[in-house]
């Protein structure tokens, strides 16, 4: 099986899980076992080739331009741990199946968990370190989901919280640092950066590098100090916490530095950095887990030690510190699993994980114990378990590693951090199961179905055979080992007897030393009770909120709603910025003549500036203001005329009209004029400001008025093109629809969604208080004597059928000469609107039997699909055809594909249009605007007085 | 006639440019809509100043002005109908909702 849909299997199949739900739980949950199983099969069918010494390898370019490329490789180390992410999930997938209780919603249960295993899996078998880096932060949100999955529980939304802030940030240090190792390598591919260690160990750039990238593992993995997460992580159902902390989240630290072993360690500071921070969490961690009294916080402890001490054997830089680490992450996957399935089991019999209203349990669940017993002595590094060997190794390569000089410091820490665990294990086993049985469970205990049973007595198998018999692992240890290494493996055989030797002895000190500080657990725990010690959640949450009123602080100063400021501040700045550029740059000599100004354009922007001016003046009187506007609209329109641009000249005296109305509507609720607040500084301030902004306006485009263009236009391959590619002779109509279609269809969209922005707003502000406001609305200006002037209603009337018809000849034309779907929308929707101002909004709604939504979706359907035919013959979206039909009785025409590309921009534009006035007409209605009933019924307020 | 033009654009801007520095939505709606004025015509004007020669294909035309600034002016003229449509939308609902047309917050405002 490709490795990519070994990858892609878990992401594939997280709908299945969503899906089958609805045939039932059991459905469901095979389903999804299937999924992983055909993933775990797949993966299996490469192992031959990966024990041969093969890398099996499957590439395809992405993004070659960024070096993002998804390339997977399966080595020794990747197989290691896919084999663990999979095999371990298809026995989580089976527990949950009997831990989940009927309300919870296996579906999404199972989908974050595919979704979760799909990431890990990408990130162990990424060749790439951006496509890694993708994967990492996929387990991040995925993780955060499956944390938060019981979304009831505050603990769970707090514990999703903090494990996605404490990896998803250690997750952005190791972008940083991925980023610089690749440029260092000059590739991001994981294969090239693994054969070039002398450069990168050499290049200034690796500390930083080193640094960053440890940053996100030690994160990931939770060594100290983010070791904090991990535990308040164990709100999470167990089965999550089984399979996060035990075979995949947090190995995905150690997978990370083992992957980057060959490269990045060996120096110094890999030694004092890794193996530190590694002892360091080891000792602390199982201290912390001693006197823990809840059974999966206990674990999610010891879980943190015992990913320091792989940490430390990677720390170490030595290849029999890897062979250790490689070992003990086996070792430890195995019994944690089990350790969490039996936690979960306890949790799920007895209601309670309080290890203090626990004991007694051999007798009433026998089976849970002896799996309990195996797993646990395990972990305390009992011999005939797995466990033992590798703690073996670990203690063996302690016992003469030298730190800063001093022979002692590692060894004895070492001891220490072996005989806490000793210890925590040993109460896991004793004060659980041990003891009188008690009265006063919360709920009756006994042991549960197989099907919860079943997986982690497969583990506790494993435990044992491993324990037994070594050489059975030593395959896959030599094979991943191999891997990390990159090179010739350490002599060395994995073996039950070393003879009497240093480890045997601490060995022996931790194991002894464990019993008696099991026995002196009570008096001990008194103590650390009573002990003042920190509490990293106290500590996180203030950082954060430290953070969080940091930054209200600093946008509350930036932001602090004064628009008016920010809309200086952004002008001065853009002038000064164009100040800069003139002062920086070179200016040639002007080219072009100018044109001789006529009488009438001086005429036409004499009005442009006294009407500006006025404006200005005059802007306080509202309903002025308004029509000196609609002057520079008329003015502007028949400028376009005159400079060549009759299309656009259309338009804008089209827009002007309903700009007009629709700010006369809104003036009707709005004051009619604006009170002078000001001060006299105030607006000499905004006058200097306008006027330089003008000047610089001005000046900027006279300058380019007067010179040629810079370089050769694209304008002449529009105009060579336009009717012998286009069909068309209005080149401006062509460029909307043909050349330019896909902006155009943009453009469209983007107008469709205006209009339902204001129609939602409408509908928001009809259905909050305001609408009470509305309702006792009194006009305090008086009303025009006539309403519905009987002149204004019959030709309107007479002129709708007149004025639809220059629309429809408009858009039909619009292809050759001046015209089009945006200019017939717009005369089309004033046809509407003039109905809407003489006969009422509401005469005129009573007739409307389409919605204007429905106009707007037709529209951008209708370009849309013109656009869609393209493909039909082959050829790109939205590329246009024509040709000619002769209809007998009248003249040859010619069709073209844009006419229906242009009949969406038309339908689009009147919906658009008419919605958004019909929105403001909506909220006058409600202001008492009363129906007129009948077709000539003029004034509907006359009949009542 | 290019200073005619250049010194609308100005005019046009520096008005824009004043009445969006005002206090009240309304005046500042006039002000956008002043800039979308000014910009649009620059943008129209960086195709040169041609009079006389529409961008219509025909046999007897002497030659033709830039289309493709006046394509792209001429969908800028439609979504800035658009575009002043929400603003006034959303001044008009400010205003109904809280009977206050200012564009800053004030201090001791509630939101």
């Amino acid at each position: 099986m490709s490795l990519f849909l070994i990858v892609a299997l878990p992401f594939i199949g997280a709908l299945v899980p969503g899906l089958m739900i609805q045939a039932g739980r059991r459905a469901c949950a095979l389903a999804t076992l299937s999924v992983t199983a055909l993933a775990f099969i797949g993966l299996m069918t490469h192992v031959p080739a990966v024990l041969r010494g093969e890398v099996v390898q499957a590439r395809v370019e992405w993004l070659p331009a960024l070096g993002l490329d998804a390339n997977f490789f399966l080595d020794g180390l990747g197989l290691l741990f896919a084999g663990l992410i999979l095999g371990i999930g298809l026995l989580i997938i089976i527990y949950a199946r009997y831990y989940l209780s009927r309300e919870d919603p296996m579906g999404q249960f199972y989908a974050y968990l595919l979704l979760f295993q799909g990431a890990m899996v990408g990130i162990v078998l990424s060749d790439n370190i951006l496509l890694l880096l993708v994967f990492w932060e996929l387990t991040s949100l995925s993780s955060f989901l499956l944390i938060g999955y019981w979304k009831h529980l505050p603990e769970g939304r707090q514990g999703a919280r903090m494990a996605l802030a404490v990896t998803g940030g250690g997750g952005l240090a190791m972008i940083a640092g991925m980023l610089i190792l690749g440029e260092i390598a000059g590739s991001y591919d994981l294969t090239v950066i693994l054969q070039n260690r002398e450069a990168i160990q050499s290049s200034e750039l690796y500390m930083p590098a080193l640094i960053l990238i440890l940053l996100g593992a030690f994160t990931k993995s939770a060594q100290f100090p983010f070791h904090f997460w991990l535990p308040h992580a164990m709100a999470a159902p167990t089965p999550v916490s089984a399979y996060l902390h035990s075979a995949t989240m947090v190995k995905a630290g150690l997978f990370l530095m083992a992957r980057m072993w060959p490269v990045l360690a060996g120096t110094d500071a890999w030694f004092y950095i890794v193996a530190t921070t590694g002892l360091v969490t080891m000792v602390i961690a199982a201290v912390i887990a001693l006197f823990k009294d809840d059974l999966k916080a206990l674990l999610a402890f010891s879980t943190v030690s015992h990913l320091g001490l792989i940490t430390m054997l990677l720390g170490l830089g030595t290849g029999m510190g890897a062979v250790a680490a490689v070992f003990h992450i086996i070792n430890h996957a195995t019994f944690k699993a089990a350790l969490f399935m039996t936690a979960g089991i306890i949790d799920h019999e007895t209601h309670t994980r309080d290890i203090k209203r626990l004991g007694g349990l051999r007798k009433l669940m026998p089976a849970t114990f002896v799996i309990a017993t195996i797993t646990a002595l395990s972990m305390a590094g009992i011999p005939l378990l797995n466990g033992f060997l590798s703690k073996e190794m670990m203690l063996y390569e302690a016992s003469h590693t030298p730190w800063a000089g001093s022979y002692w410091v590692v060894p004895v820490l070492a001891t220490v951090g072996a005989l806490f665990s000793a210890a925590y294990s040993f109460r896991y086993i004793w004060h659980v199961f041990f003891g009188p049985v008690r009265k006063d469970y919360p709920s009756k205990p006994h042991d549960p179905g197989f099907g919860m049973l079943a997986s982690p007595a497969f583990l506790s198998v494993l435990v044992v055979l491993i324990g037994i018999m070594p050489s059975l692992a030593e395959p896959l240890v030599r094979l991943t080992a191999a891997a990390v290494i990159g090179g010739e493996l350490p002599e060395f055989h994995l073996q039950l007897w070393h003879g009497v030797n240093a480890a045997l002895v601490m060995s022996i000190i931790a194991v002894v030393g464990g019993v008696i500080l099991l026995a002196l657990h009570r008096p001990l725990d008194r103590a650390w009770i009573a002990a003042p010690r920190p509490e990293a959640k106290i500590i996180f949450d203030a950082v954060v909120e430290g953070a969080a009123s940091g930054s209200r602080w600093l946008t509350d100063r930036l932001h602090d709603g004064a628009l008016t400021r920010y809309a200086a501040i952004f002008t001065v700045t853009v002038l000064a910025l164009a100040v800069h550029a003139y002062l920086t740059g070179g200016i040639s000599r002007p080219t072009r003549a100018m044109m001789p100004p006529g009488v009438v354009p001086t005429i036409g922007w004499a009005m442009l500036l006294i009407a500006a001016g006025c404006l200005v003046a005059f802007h306080r009187r509202r309903l002025v203001a308004l029509v000196l506007m609609a002057i520079v609209g008329l003015v502007v329109s028949v400028g376009f005329v005159y400079l060549s641009a009759p299309d656009l000249a259309l338009t804008q005296i089209s827009v002007e009209v309903v700009t007009i109305i629709l700010l006369l509507l809104a003036l009707n609720f709005l004051p009619k004029t604006t009170p002078s607040e000001s001060s006299v500084a105030r607006r000499v301030r905004d006058g200097g400001i306008a006027v330089v902004a003008g000047l610089g306006a001005g000046a900027l485009i006279y300058a380019l008025l007067v010179r040629d263009f810079a370089f050769p236009t694209i304008s002449e391959y529009h105009l060579a093109n336009s009717y012998k590619g286009g069909g068309g002779t209005n080149v401006v109509n062509v460029i909307l629809v043909d050349f330019r279609g896909f902006d155009t269809f943009g453009e469209i969209i983007v107008l469709g969604i205006a209009a339902l922005v204001i129609y939602a707003l409408t509908e928001a502000l009809l259905s909050s208080p305001v609408r009470a406001r509305l309702l006792a609305w009194t006009d305090e200006s008086p009303d025009a004597g006539d309403a519905h002037p009987m002149m204004m209603v019959v030709v309107t009337r007479v002129m709708l059928p007149v004025v639809l018809m220059v629309g429809v000849y408009i858009l039909l034309r619009g292809h050759n000469d001046p015209g089009g779907g945006f200019i017939a929308g717009l005369i089309v929707a004033i046809a509407v609107v003039m109905q809407y101002m003489a006969s009422g909004f509401a005469w005129a709604e009573a007739r409307q039997r389409y919605p204007y939504h429905g106009a707007i979706g037709a529209g951008v359907l209708i370009a849309g699909l013109t656009g869609i035919g393209a493909w039909f013959a082959g050829e790109p979206f939205l590329t246009s055809a024509y040709g000619y039909i002769h209809l007998p009785p009248i003249e040859e025409f010619e069709w073209a594909t844009a006419m229906g590309f242009d009949l969406g921009v038309f339908l689009t534009v009147v919906g658009a249009v008419l919605l958004s006035l019909q929105s403001f007409s909506r909220i006058a209605r409600r202001s008492g605007d009363r129906v007129s009933a009948h077709p000539m019924d003029i004034d509907p307020s006359r009949e009542e007085c | 006639m290019e200073l005619l033009v250049a010194s609308a654009i100005g005019a046009l801007t520096a008005a824009g440019v004043y009445l969006v520095l005002r206090q009240r939505t309304f005046p500042v709606i006039l002000g956008v809509s002043l800039l979308s004025y000014a910009v649009n015509v620059f943008l129209f004007a960086t195709g040169r100043l041609v009079v006389n020669r529409p961008p219509i294909l025909s046999d007897d035309a002497a030659g033709y002005t830039d289309p493709l600034p006046q394509a792209l002016v001429l969908t800028a003229i439609v979504i800035s109908f658009g575009m002043t449509a929400v603003v006034v939308m959303i001044a008009l609902g400010a205003y109904l909702s809280g009977d206050d047309d200012h564009v800053d917050t004030r201090p001791g405002a509630d939101t």
